[in-house]
Order: structure tokens, then C-alpha cells, then sequence
């Protein structure tokens, strides 16, 4: 019985080990098939056949072209000089603004681009603005703080939200994986599915920035008593 | 064929169109050390797509091997891209407004408008859900060529541009498919529930949510990667714990891969969302984003089992 997970095996060390993704994937495949007792033509038609009939996990693809020309005529830009003309009063505030937006976009398949593009350049200037305007000054674990809630807003928009596109790869996954077990569902329906636990990751994200506000306000009572 | 089927093979086609368009591009650029190994690649995942149903399965599953090689000899790179200059992507920016997101927003309400009345209207059955993508990426295409009067090769540009940045894992989750169907047909799910049912007593359906979730998170921390995570606890537990035993298949789906992105949050396995924006933030300790982390996804795992448990039966 034990054997016959050896392929589960394999892609948990080869990722761990860093090994090309999609080696891992296609050796794991083939070695689960051998020890199952498959021949390799066997294994090889098995592969293309459910290859060939999940393309739709690939859909996204089509979906590339209008975006890229948005991106060449500033989509980007755009979005940040919305995110910049919001002001809020407090640092949770402010990456609570953000967290809506990359919600909202991640659910409308707007990529918005992540840490490198909005959260260094625009969202923590902005957060650490707002924690300077009302504590004075911030020292070194008052900005890990907001760094770090900003960085995490940042993950829960895009991973709890992008679902809720129908087009998106995650989604489009659970349509082909389910397929694939013999549960023929659409991907709308996916997206429908997705859409409580967007709403809840929000809300989450309020309260928990909400908190962050407060372990703010400790830190630099803290800070100023040193 | 039908026509639905017809037109999804249309889009599959366009698909192929845009991998090929990949692999031209890395042949033409002199500067690119691996041209030909990644022009390959690409040549070869069109040709899965769009020769895909009409050849042989053994010789797309060949194909797929041939792929494996080359990506683990580390042969496929990304080649030169025509990367729009900032000084103008800024004036364009400057020149167009928001209006550049009605496009961009076409894609999500085309789709969904375009599936739920080709589920509804009887006249309109070829406009399936994966067609309703498909028509959404042409109506957003129009829109934006029509708003910005680009030149129309940067649909071909900019496509072959954003593919080669998504790069040779964009076919991650259709591969990931295709080893849950070997995995299936080599017995891995009897032995995974073989080794689960030990745990899990029989029809206890809230334990098997626990498990399920748990799972998908757990995976994830050790593989740093949701969508395999998926594949394996979904063929191992999902199916025979609860898709078995009555619950719905599409909150088991949804649920299942979100619950995985739970697991995400809380691994340093998965650099790319929690280690590189710590170093990115320069943050006091690499684990920062982590720690801050935590604690929501605990509660959004807890979160994820009752509405597993209450939705899906």
C-alpha cells in the first residue's frame, strides 16, 4: 500500500528541494504509474488524454492579450494614483483601504502586481505616513508591524478573492481536478462557491487591522516611556 | 462535435497561437542563449493544444515528457520582450485616465453575463463557461484596441509578452490535472484513504472536513505550493471522505483550494508571498510576514471546516 504513495513522495521532496516544477509533476506521474502496475504506454496515454481534455485549466491564457494592452496604456499607473489620492488616519486604516481594492481587483481578474509594485512603493509610504502624522515618530518594530500587515493585506486580497473570477487559474483548476474525478461542474459555479470566503477574508482583514491599529498605539506608548 | 465544442477548440487554437508566438519570439532574439530548447517547449505545448484531440493521446503524453525534459535541463528561458518604455506607459496613463479599467473590466463581467445566459437561454447553449472566458478575452481585446487605437499587433506583442512572464507554470494546473488522473488510475487514492480511514472514522463527516482542510494546508506548508497540494488531499480525501458520501462538489472544490492557500500564508516554503516581500520590506527578521500571517490563517482554516461542514451536506 505504502509504495503506491511514492509519488506523493516525490513531489513533496522535489519541491522542497527545489527541482523544476514541472519535472517533479511529470516524473511523479510516470513513477505512480509504473509501481501501479501501468505500462508506460499505458501511463503515456494517460497523461495526454487528461492533458488534452483539462486545456480548460489553461483558459486564462485567452485573457492575456487585453490585459497586456491595458498594462502598455497604464492600468497600473492608474491604479496606484487611485490607491495614492486615498487618505486615511491610521496605518490599519490605510492597508484596510488597500486590502478592499486588491480584494475587489483580484476578484474582477485585475492583476494588480503584488509586493514589488503596490505594497513597497505606495502602501507602506502611505501607512508609515499616517503612523508618523499621529505618533510623532515610529521606531523599528512599529514599522515591522505595519510592514508586516501590509505584506499579509497584500496575500489575503489576492489569495482569497481571485477565485471569484471564473477565468482564473486557481478556479479553473478546481473545475479540471474535479472533472477529472468524475464531477463535471462549471466554472461559474466555482467562482458562485467562492465568493463566502472573499467576503469573510475581508472582513477578517478589517478586524485584523483594526488590531493593528491598537498594537500600534501600545508600541508607542511602550516606546515612549524608554 | 457540437457548436460548443467547435468554438472551444477555436479557442484552444488561439491558445497554441499565443505559445507559438512565445516560441518565434525566442527564436528571433540572437541575445537569448537557449533559443532553441525554449522555442521547443513552446512548439511542443501547441501542439498538445491544438493537434491535442485529433492525434494519438501516447504521443501528447510524449510530447508532455519531452516538455519535463526540457524545462529540468534548464533549457526553456525567457527571451527578449517589448517592454513598454514608463516615460510613455505614464503619459498614456495620464492621456486615457480610468477609463483604461473598462476593459480590464470587460473580461470579468463578459464572462460571467456570457455563462450565465448560455446556461439559461436555450438559443444560446454553445456559450458555454469556458467559451463565456473565451469570448470575454475577445470583447475585452476589442475594447481596448478600440479605446487606446493601438496598433493591433500588440494584441500578438503583448500576449506573447505576459505568457513569457507567466512563464513554463502557467500549464502548472493543467499538469497537476493530468497527475491526479494517473494518480487515480495507479490506486493512490484508495491508499491515501487506506492510510486516512485509520484516522478518520467512517462516516464521521465533521472529522473528515477537519481532515480535509488540515490537509490542504498542511500539504501546501511542506510543498510551498497550493494547487499540488489540491490535486493529492482532493484525490486522497475529498473524493472518498466526502464527495462519496454526498457532499457537494462544488464546495468541496472551492473550499478545498482556498483552504490550501491557508497553508501558503504560513510557509517559508512559499518564498515568493511571504520571504522575498519581507526581504523586499526590509523587515527585522525574514519571518516577519509570516508571524504577522499566523494568526489569520488559523482563524480562516477553523473558518473553512465549519463551512465545509455546514454548506456541503
Amino acid at each position: 500500500m505504502l509504495i503506491r504513495l511514492i509519488g506523493v513522495a516525490i513531489v513533496i521532496v522535489g519541491l522542497i528541494l527545489k527541482f523544476d516544477t514541472i519535472a517533479t509533476v511529470v516524473l511523479a506521474g510516470i513513477v505512480t504509474g509504473l509501481v501501479g502496475g501501468m505500462s508506460i504506454m499505458d501511463i503515456l496515454t494517460t497523461l495526454g488524454t487528461s492533458f488534452v481534455s483539462q486545456r480548460t485549466a489553461t483558459l486564462f491564457v485567452l485573457t492575456l492579450p487585453a490585459i497586456g494592452i491595458c498594462e502598455r496604456f497604464g492600468l497600473k499607473e492608474k491604479a496606484i494614483d487611485f490607491i495614492r489620492s486615498i487618505k486615511s488616519a491610521t496605518a490599519g486604516r490605510t492597508i484596510i483601504v488597500y486590502e478592499a481594492i486588491r480584494t475587489l481587483a483580484a476578484a474582477f481578474s485585475i492583476r494588480l502586481g503584488g509586493h514589488p509594485q503596490f505594497v513597497r512603493p505606495v502602501v507602506v509610504p502611505m501607512a508609515e505616513g499616517a503612523a508618523v502624522a499621529k505618533y510623532g515618530k515610529i521606531d523599528d518594530d512599529m514599522s515591522d508591524i505595519i510592514r508586516g500587515g501590509a505584506a499579509g493585506a497584500e496575500n489575503y486580497g489576492n489569495f482569497f478573492a481571485q477565485n471569484c473570477f471564473m477565468g482564473s487559474s486557481g478556479t479553473l483548476l478546481i473545475v479540471s481536478g474535479l472533472a477529472e474525478q468524475g464531477y463535471e461542474v462549471s466554472a461559474l459555479d466555482i467562482a458562485k462557491w467562492s465568493i463566502p470566503v472573499a467576503v469573510i477574508s475581508m472582513v477578517l482583514g478589517i478586524i485584523r487591522n483594526i488590531m493593528l491599529d491598537k498594537q500600534l498605539d501600545k508600541a508607542a506608548a511602550k516606546g515612549g516611556n524608554k | 462535435m457540437t457548436p460548443a465544442q467547435i468554438l472551444g477548440e477555436v479557442f484552444y487554437c488561439v491558445i497554441g497561437l499565443v505559445f507559438i508566438l512565445v516560441g518565434v519570439k525566442a527564436l528571433k532574439d540572437d541575445g537569448c542563449s537557449k533559443k532553441a530548447t525554449t522555442a521547443a517547449f513552446w512548439f511542443l505545448l501547441a501542439f498538445t493544444f491544438i493537434a491535442g484531440p485529433w492525434v494519438p493521446k501516447w504521443l501528447v503524453g510524449a510530447a508532455i515528457v519531452a516538455m519535463a525534459v526540457l524545462t529540468a535541463i534548464g533549457g526553456v528561458v525567457q527571451s527578449k520582450n517589448d517592454v513598454p518604455d514608463p516615460a510613455s506607459v505614464r503619459a498614456n496613463a495620464d492621456k486615457f485616465g480610468y477609463k483604461i479599467f473598462i476593459p480590464a473590466l470587460c473580461i470579468a463581467v463578459v464572462a460571467v453575463v456570457g455563462a450565465t445566459l448560455g446556461s439559461k437561454v436555450p438559443a444560446l447553449s454553445w456559450l458555454t463557461a469556458n467559451n463565456a472566458i473565451g469570448l470575454s478575452g475577445a470583447v475585452a481585446l476589442v475594447a481596448a484596441i478600440l479605446l487606446t487605437k493601438c496598433d493591433p499587433k500588440y494584441a500578438a506583442v503583448d500576449a506573447a509578452r505576459l505568457m513569457d512572464n507567466v512563464s513554463t507554470t502557467g500549464i502548472l494546473p493543467q499538469l497537476l490535472s493530468a497527475l491526479g488522473a494517473l494518480f487515480t488510475a495507479a490506486g493512490v487514492g484508495q491508499a491515501v484513504s487506506y492510510y486516512v480511514s485509520m484516522v478518520v472514522p467512517e462516516n464521521n463527516v465533521l472529522i473528515a472536513c477537519f481532515v480535509y482542510c488540515l490537509g490542504m494546508a498542511l500539504f501546501t506548508m511542506v510543498m510551498g505550493n497550493g494547487f499540488a497540494a489540491f490535486t493529492t488531499i482532493l484525490v486522497g480525501v475529498g473524493v472518498p471522505f466526502l464527495l462519496a458520501k454526498g457532499a457537494n462538489p462544488l464546495v468541496v472544490g472551492a473550499l478545498g483550494l482556498t483552504a490550501a492557500y491557508c497553508g501558503t500564508l504560513c510557509t517559508p516554503m512559499a518564498a515568493n508571498f511571504n520571504i522575498v516581500p519581507a526581504a523586499l520590506l526590509e523587515t527585522k527578521s525574514k519571518y516577519s510576514v509570516i508571524k504577522s500571517q499566523v494568526p489569520f490563517a488559523v482563524c480562516m482554516l477553523l473558518i473553512h471546516v465549519i463551512l465545509l461542514y455546514t454548506l456541503a451536506f
